[in-house]
């Protein structure tokens, strides 16, 4: 087993109260860098560590960070996505719950490097534990002095609040993240401007996940080298992988990227529940799934990029040989469509459409030409939703599509007049 | 629940704590979501009395507390059965049993889901991904976690609900 550095406690039970944290070393990367770093040396190291946004799309951290602007005069904000709704994917409650220290004092390092002095929590309002762990955390460490006005004597001051969310898987989406926390509905909106420039209240923000801050402390107390070193250069650090589906063991794993998706489903994910996996879903529902005889795939963000899916939020789903590809298909363009805000109409119609005809498909009711809607449904969709929800359910459905066409087609009733 | 209380009975109740909330933010729209799950907690679901009350507390128009609260789905707007079973059926979830699942609370509480029973007693609703895919098939039930579900599971934790009265789970 590689070392665990993000789940190191994770088993002790007490391991979400400060003492035990700071007993382990907690709290001295963010010594560090109140002592060693001007903010801007902050920005530079996460940079040249490469760490890269746990929440999604990889985005490198440092780069976002410094496009917030150095001479505004306008408060700056942190927002921490905590929204966690992609579906087979828990590591961030994980964290929360057993370890939260890791992430309130990344959060205090990520203001500290982009002039915050109020940032927000915005934890989905399903994960109750969640959300007393983190406010004790929170409460922890203003005792201590790692939160309120000149943290540990220094020049920077944060209050951390919690925004608890109220289920809505849109609101993971940051511009929609934004919105909520205003108090509006989740609904995305234009970029740009980014939320770096304009953001919450129109003030510059920045909105990472709980993963990607919860790096942070240990990028700090052992350095940017150390951090590039774990895992493949384009895609360093320490990294939470979830398992789940039929699989003999579902859990959260820890390991450097890099691994292949065959080693996670089998070595990790202790194989398939019923005879041999079908197919594998590397980075939740909206990650286009591969089947089994591509399971040598890269687990990274460029190698699954390049593979025609992504890492997303590194949801790994094993399907073994029992699972449907028709009925999966359309469990998951259900959830689409049933999260689907609305704004846009080839989400909203594309996908209320696309439902309807693998519900049809799945009841062994499929008419000729339904598999050839489905596909032109999904070009009609990617590429021209608003935002990524739209897209990453037509790449999802054409994936399923493209790779068990025949399981489809063997649902399609002959005689049926072409749809 | 609020029908038993009045506009501004609400309103004393939820003020000062309001007030709390709105220190958070620089503006008193943001408040709109804590004071509505606030509200929830008090009295089980939200309804006009209360989106009123919130929108006289916070000095906003009704319409934006009324379209938060129609918005998110953790906002209850009728009234729920004494006992909530939110059953995940995604993905995850399905591909261990869910569905079987579903079907079983269906027959045993004899209500579709979305619908509450005829005595008032349980609520049951289909639900997105709760984030507890390493135990799925998973259910919600007073803001707790019940996961690697079996039907026997489902059997015995009906029965604990239906002994006792909702007030004592959460
Ligand atoms: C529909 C949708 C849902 C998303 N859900 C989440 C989520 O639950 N958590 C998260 O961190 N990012 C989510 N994202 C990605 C965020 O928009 C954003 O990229 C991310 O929070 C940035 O953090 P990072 O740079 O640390 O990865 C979602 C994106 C989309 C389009
Ligand atoms: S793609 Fe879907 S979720 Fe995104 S803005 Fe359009 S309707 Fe809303
Ligand atoms: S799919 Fe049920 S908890 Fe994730």
């Amino acid at each position: 087993m590689s070392e665990q550095v993000l789940l190191k406690n994770i088993d002790n039970p007490s391991a979400h109260r400060i003492e035990t944290y700071e007993a382990s070393g907690g709290y001295q990367g963010l010594r560090t860098v109140l002592r060693n770093f001007a903010p801007d040396e902050v920005i530079e190291e996460v940079k040249s560590a490469n760490l890269r946004g746990r929440g999604g799309a990889g985005f490198p951290t440092g780069l976002k960070w410094s496009f917030v602007p150095k001479d505004s005069p306008l408060p700056r904000y942190l927002c921490c996505n905590a929204d966690e709704g992609e579906p087979g994917t828990f590591k961030d409650r994980i964290l929360m719950e057993r370890d939260p220290h890791q992430l309130i004092e990344g959060m205090i390092i990520a203001a500290y490097a982009i002039g915050c002095r109020t940032a927000y929590l915005y934890i989905r309002g399903e994960y109750g534990l969640s959300i007393e762990h983190c406010q004790q955390a929170i409460d922890e460490a203003h005792a201590l002095g790692y939160l309120g006005p000149n943290i540990l004597d220094s020049e920077h001051s944060l209050e951390i609040h919690i925004h608890k969310g109220a289920g809505a898987y849109i609101c993971g989406e940051e511009t929609a993240l934004l919105e909520s926390i205003e108090g509006r509905r989740g609904q995305p909106k234009l970029k740009p401007p980014f939320p770096a420039v304009a953001g919450l209240y129109e003030c510059p923000t920045v909105v990472n996940n709980v993963e990607t801050l919860a790096c942070l402390p240990h990028l700090f107390s052992r350095g940017g080298e150390w951090f590039a070193s774990i895992g493949p250069d384009h895609s360093p650090g320490p990294k939470l992988f979830c398992i789940s589906g039929q699989v003999k063991r579902p859990g959260v794993y820890e390991l450097p990227m890099g691994r292949t998706l065959g080693e996670m489903l089998e070595d990790y994910g202790g194989g398939a529940l019923t005879g041999q996996f079908k197919a594998g879903i590397p980075g939740g529902v909206s990650a286009p799934m591969f089947p089994r005889s591509e399971f040598d795939i890269k687990m990274d963000f460029a190698s699954l990029a390049e593979a025609g899916s992504m890492l997303g939020s590194a949801g790994i789903i094993g399907l073994d040989e029992t699972a449907s590809i028709p009925q999966v298909a359309r469990r998951v363009t259900e959830f689409f469509n049933h999260e689907s805000c609305g704004k846009c109409t080839p989400c909203r119609e594309g996908l209320t459409w696309a439902a309807k005809i693998l519900r049809r498909i799945e009841a062994g009711r499929g008419q000729r030409g339904d598999v050839e809607q489905l596909e032109m449904l999904c070009g009609g969709i990617f590429g021209k939703s608003f935002c990524a929800l739209g897209d990453g359910a037509a790449w999802a459905l054409g994936a399923a599509l493209k790779h068990f066409r025949h399981e489809f087609d063997a649902l399609i009733i002959p005689q049926s007049k072409a749809g | 629940m609020s029908d038993t209380r009045s506009l501004d009975e609400i309103k004393s109740d939820l003020a000062e704590r309001v007030e709390q909330i709105m220190t958070r933010y620089p503006t008193a729209r943001s408040a709109i979501m804590p004071s509505l799950d606030l509200a929830q907690q008090e009295y089980g679901s939200v309804d006009e009395l209360t989106y009123r009350a919130i929108a006289e507390l916070l000095d906003v128009p009704e319409i934006w507390v009324f379209e938060v609260a129609s918005f998110y789905s953790l906002y209850d707007r009728s009234k729920m059965g004494r006992h909530h079973i939110r059953l995940c059926t995604n993905l995850p979830c399905m591909l261990r049993g869910a569905e079987a699942l579903m079907q079983h609370l269906q027959q045993r509480l004899e209500v579709e889901p979305g619908e509450t029973t005829s005595d008032g007693s349980f609520t049951l609703s289909a639900v997105e991904c709760l984030g507890a895919c390493e135990v799925a098939p998973v259910l919600m039930a007073h803001a707790q976690y019940h996961g690697d579900l079996t039907v026997e599971k489902l059997d015995a934790l009906l029965a604990t609900f239906a002994a006792q009265p909702a007030e004592e789970m959460s």
